[in-house]
């Protein structure tokens, strides 16, 4: 395969519009459209004694009130997406709360008006009348009582209580990571219009998977896919939770656009955004490490609870990822791990960028920074002595992994990640107060079930290309040009790829778990191979030599060694669509009366029409992506200010498409880490009530936060795709927790064992007089 | 008031903001809203050639005013702003919603400090709030489109 596009710096296609302010939103459509807004609980737990929606209805310029008994479907769960045999106690929410409100921001009713305003001048008008309940809250306590738990699962590998008896030394840590929020800055919307005659609905949704969407829909209201389309347009950043399947939007939108004969849209504001889009991160965990003279780890034994929120609508993936990835880079050759998935009344929890991953990674490196502070090692030397090696791969971690198969690695060099970082960390800084960071990671990347493509040379012979995976900001439609144009032997310039569109490519599951590169990336090798390799036989009949003697270069397939023989793809696709009426475009040459080098019907047996293909991908297993974070990092003794002196990024995600697309998606990641260690806090109070719901008192980093991140690559190509590659979305953010925490606790002389930090709090944790005490 | 150098109506209801103003009478879309409360610079347009916030102003506060939005920075058809092509060349944006709030906040800053340091950068872009690109190659796209002055 030639891979001239592949891995260069290609600039990005899609900047253009973005850049002029025309993009295109999901809140940027409007053709007249009805606005809506909801009616919300203002109560973590309560009874819904009644509704009373008259004088909404009243108002002038308000066209429905809908509430759960309005609904055909106001009586039925809301699906559970991933069920799993140990979620023995699931429970999933109604589009609108009927009688039971399980935490602050449920809807309750949704109210449609001429426009926003006169909506929620309506919605304030809505009288619901509530019995408070005591509130499951928090999440230690919900973990006290069996019946908030929703699944348990234990899974062993070796025998951890033999290896911990006989391990030279046993260590007991406690590790808490609280709930964060992906914060997108566009918040989720949805826009949708019923065409009565056409009996088609189409809506406008900033979801992270239209198909699934598009799936729902259909049955909901009874319709064939065909007749449903669901668009992705650009999405102002997705992040995990703006792939939960159904808010209740996006049932109503569509639902009030065929009740009222009109275009409905609804966006979120950014108030509600906070308690109404799923959260993620919160888990307490008990770990048990047993570990020999050398500070190898030889048993860990975990027990973890997850708070799940009000609903499971998203399974147990996240606690299965969490047991799956906390061995991490390191070898545990005794591994047992057990998880709770406790409901409490809270906004409920599905993946949020990383993805059970953080946490797990902050409760592995904080062990082995627990374990050379025993021992006195270097915390570089620990992981060097636990690190599996580059000749064990494939390797077996002992656990299931998210995509119903065990956790296997693929490949890796995770010796190679760690001195390759602190090659590029650098002494240490002159200074007081500052410590050293370091976190490593794997991440399971590219999980299944498949992505397909579709990929169509024009009679012009530019390309157009599409997928069902939606974008978020990636450059997927870059990174896709490139690996359609490599093998189509055109430019990235000539390629346009559409994502997230179902009138363009109706199968297909989404953008989530690092995903998009490894399954959608190598749909598109797969379909555009298969345009090239339809351009050889046409051209090879043309030219009359074999289609092994062929290649595509410079927009025409062309025989090998003489490449003055050749045949421009555009003319291929004329010739691939015998026509009887020459509509332009050089069809003329696919005439009846044009000399044709064969006899036989126009189209050959077996063959299609169009110089165009439809390939899929499946792959067998996760790939493994890796990597090293290190810091130097400063904290001011006394009013606890971080200054991030150097921070090193070495990511291993097999063969880079790009490198300036992945380096972006580093830095930023590690931003949004940072800002989860150190900034971000959803402050729940005992209530469970949200007391931070805004910008202004939940503090994501500005430019002064976040330093300019070092990045560098190793690459370890996958075995399990064409590409070799592996997922890149969510590295960067994975083990920021763990480094910040590790540089803290060197810099401060106290244990950190929490997660997210703060300038106050640690004021607490060096004031709290027992509890560590700072040492300079 | 006017809007990207032409006369434009007030709204009828006096308390449209103007950032819903622009985006849905006027359907000047390119004007983002990500927080409504003045935190995340998304809704930045230049009042008087000064960036403002439009979503903490009411409609009727601009009349008698100029207002330039993202739409207004480079005439539709023709080349990038330099600051515009500036953000392209440095990848300054991912999924760019935050873009052209990003864009007029160096606007007023490269018109304030043509040759700005890196602490004069560093402030200029610090009322705006992005979740992707993780700030670096925005730095670095306001160094090239100082230079490119
Ligand atoms: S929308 Fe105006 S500052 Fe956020
Ligand atoms: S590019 Fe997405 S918020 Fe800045």
């Amino acid at each position: 395969m030639t891979t001239r596009w592949f891995g260069e710096r290609v600039e990005r296609r899609e900047d253009d519009r973005l850049l002029r302010g025309a993009g295109r939103f999901t809140d940027d459509f409007n053709e007249d459209a009805l606005e809506a807004c909801f009616v919300r609980s203002p109560y973590a737990h309560a009874r819904i004694l009644s509704i009373d929606a008259r004088r909404a209805r009243e108002l002038p310029g308000v066209h429905a009130v809908y509430t759960a008994g309005d609904l055909p479907f106001g009586d039925r769960d809301l699906p559970l997406l991933i069920p799993h045999p140990a979620l023995t106690n699931g429970r999933t929410q109604r589009c609108l709360a009927a009688d039971t409100v399980r935490y602050a921001g449920e809807a309750v009713a949704f109210v449609v008006a001429d426009n926003r305003y006169l909506a929620e001048d309506a919605a304030d008008l809505v009288d619901v009348e509530y019995e408070p309940l005591p509130p499951v809250w928090p999440l230690e306590a919900a973990a006290e009582d069996p019946a908030n738990t929703a699944a348990e699962l234990t899974q062993q590998t070796g025998d951890v209580e033999g290896a911990l008896e006989q391990a030279a030394h046993r260590r007991k840590l406690r590790f808490r990571y609280e709930r964060g929020a992906a914060a997108p800055l566009e918040a989720r919307a949805t826009w949708a219009r019923w065409d009565a005659a056409d009996k088609r609905l189409t809506m406008y949704d900033s979801t992270q998977s239209p198909t699934s969407i598009r799936g729902g829909l259909a049955v909901l209201f009874g319709l064939p896919e065909s007749s449903v389309e669901v668009i992705a347009p650009d999405v102002g950043g997705g992040f995990g939770p703006k792939i939960m399947l159904f808010y209740p939007d996006e049932l109503l939108t569509p639902f009030a656009a065929m009740q009222l004969g009109r275009p409905v849209k609804w966006t979120e504001d950014r108030r509600e955004h906070f308690t109404a889009v799923n959260h993620e991160r919160a888990q307490v965990h008990d770990v048990e490490v047993g570990y020999d003279a050398q500070g190898r780890v030889v048993a860990l034994d975990v027990d973890f609870v997850h708070d799940a929120g009000a609903y499971t609508p998203y399974g147990i993936i996240l606690p299965i990822i969490t047991a799956a990835q906390i061995p991490g880079p390191y070898r545990v050759p005794n591994y047992r791990v057990r998880f709770r998935d406790v409901l409490t009344n809270a906004t409920p929890t599905s993946p949020y960028r990383g993805a059970g991953r953080p946490h797990a990674c902050f409760v592995m490196e904080r062990t082995l920074d627990a374990i050379a502070r025993d021992l006195d090692l270097t915390r570089d030397e620990v992981r060097r002595r636990n690190l599996i090696q580059p000749d064990e791969f494939p390797y077996e971690v002992g656990v299931g992994w998210q995509d119903g198969n065990r956790a296997v690695y693929d490949s890796g060099n995770f010796p190679g990640l760690l001195e390759k970082a602190l090659a590029n960390l650098g002494p240490r800084p002159a200074g007081h107060h500052i410590g050293l960071g370091l976190g490593m990671y794997v991440e399971g990347t590219g999980v299944g079930p498949y992505e397909g493509a579709h990929v169509q040379v024009l009679v012009s012979g530019k390309v157009v290309a599409s997928t069902a995976i939606p974008t978020q900001g990636q450059a997927h439609g870059t990174v896709f040009a490139q690996v359609v144009a490599d093998q189509l032997g055109v430019s990235p310039d000539d390629v346009t790829i559409t994502t997230g569109d179902t009138r363009r490519f109706q199968w297909g599951v989404g953008t989530f778990a690092s995903r998009a590169a490894v399954v959608a990336g190598n749909a598109m090798a797969v379909a555009a191979g298969m345009v090239a390799e339809k351009a050889k036989r046409i051209a090879a009949e043309h030219l009359e030599v074999d289609p092994a003697d062929l290649e595509l270069a410079q927009g025409a397939v062309r025989v090998k060694g003489s490449p003055q023989k050749a045949m421009p793809l555009a003319l291929l696709a004329v010739l691939s669509n015998p026509v009887r009426y020459a509509f332009g475009g050089g069809t003329e040459a696919a005439t009846q009366f044009t000399p044709k080098p064969r006899a036989g019907p126009p189209l050959p047996a077996g063959e299609q029409p169009g110089l165009e293909a439809t390939g899929y991908f499946s792959p067998t297993g996760s790939t493994w992506a890796s990597g090293c974070h290190a810091a130097w990092v400063r904290v001011d003794p006394n009013t606890f200010r971080l200054q991030i002196l150097r921070y090193v990024v070495v990511h291993d995600c097999g063969r880079v498409i790009n490198p300036t697309v992945l380096e972006g998606q580093i830095q930023g990641g590690v931003a949004q880490g940072i800002g989860g260690a150190f900034y971000e806090r959803l402050a729940y109070d005992a209530d469970a009530q949200l007391r931070n719901a805004s910008f202004m008192e939940f503090l994501m980093p500005y430019a002064t936060e976040i330093p300019d991140v070092v990045i560098d690559h190793q690459e370890t190509p996958s075995p399990l795709n064409p590409l070799g590659v592996k997922g890149a979305g969510e590295a960067g953010v994975i083990p920021v927790g763990a480094v910040i925490a590790s540089a803290i606790e060197e810099a401060l002389g106290v244990p950190i064992t929490e997660m997210p930090l703060s300038p106050l709090r640690l004021f607490e944790l060096t004031h709290a007089g027992s509890a560590g005490g700072a040492q300079t | 008031m006017r809007v990207n150098g032409i006369a434009s109506p007030l709204p009828e209801d006096p308390r449209t903001l103007l950032s819903d103003h622009l985006r849905h009478q006027l359907r000047l879309t390119g004007t983002h809203v990500g927080c409504e409360h003045g935190v995340c610079g998304c809704c930045t347009v230049l009042l008087d050639g000064k960036p403002v916030r439009s979503c903490l102003l009411l409609a009727v506060q601009a009349a008698d005013h100029d207002v330039t939005t993202i739409e207004g920075l480079a005439p539709d058809t023709a080349a990038l702003h330099p600051i515009q092509q500036a953000f392209h060349e440095a990848h300054a944006l991912q999924c760019g919603f935050c873009t052209p709030g990003f864009v007029l906040a160096v606007k007023g800053l490269l018109d304030e400090h043509p040759d700005p340091t890196d602490e004069q950068i560093q402030e200029g872009i610090s009322g705006n709030l992005c979740r992707c690109t993780g700030y670096a190659n925005i730095r670095k796209a306001v160094r090239l489109a100082a230079a490119a002055r």
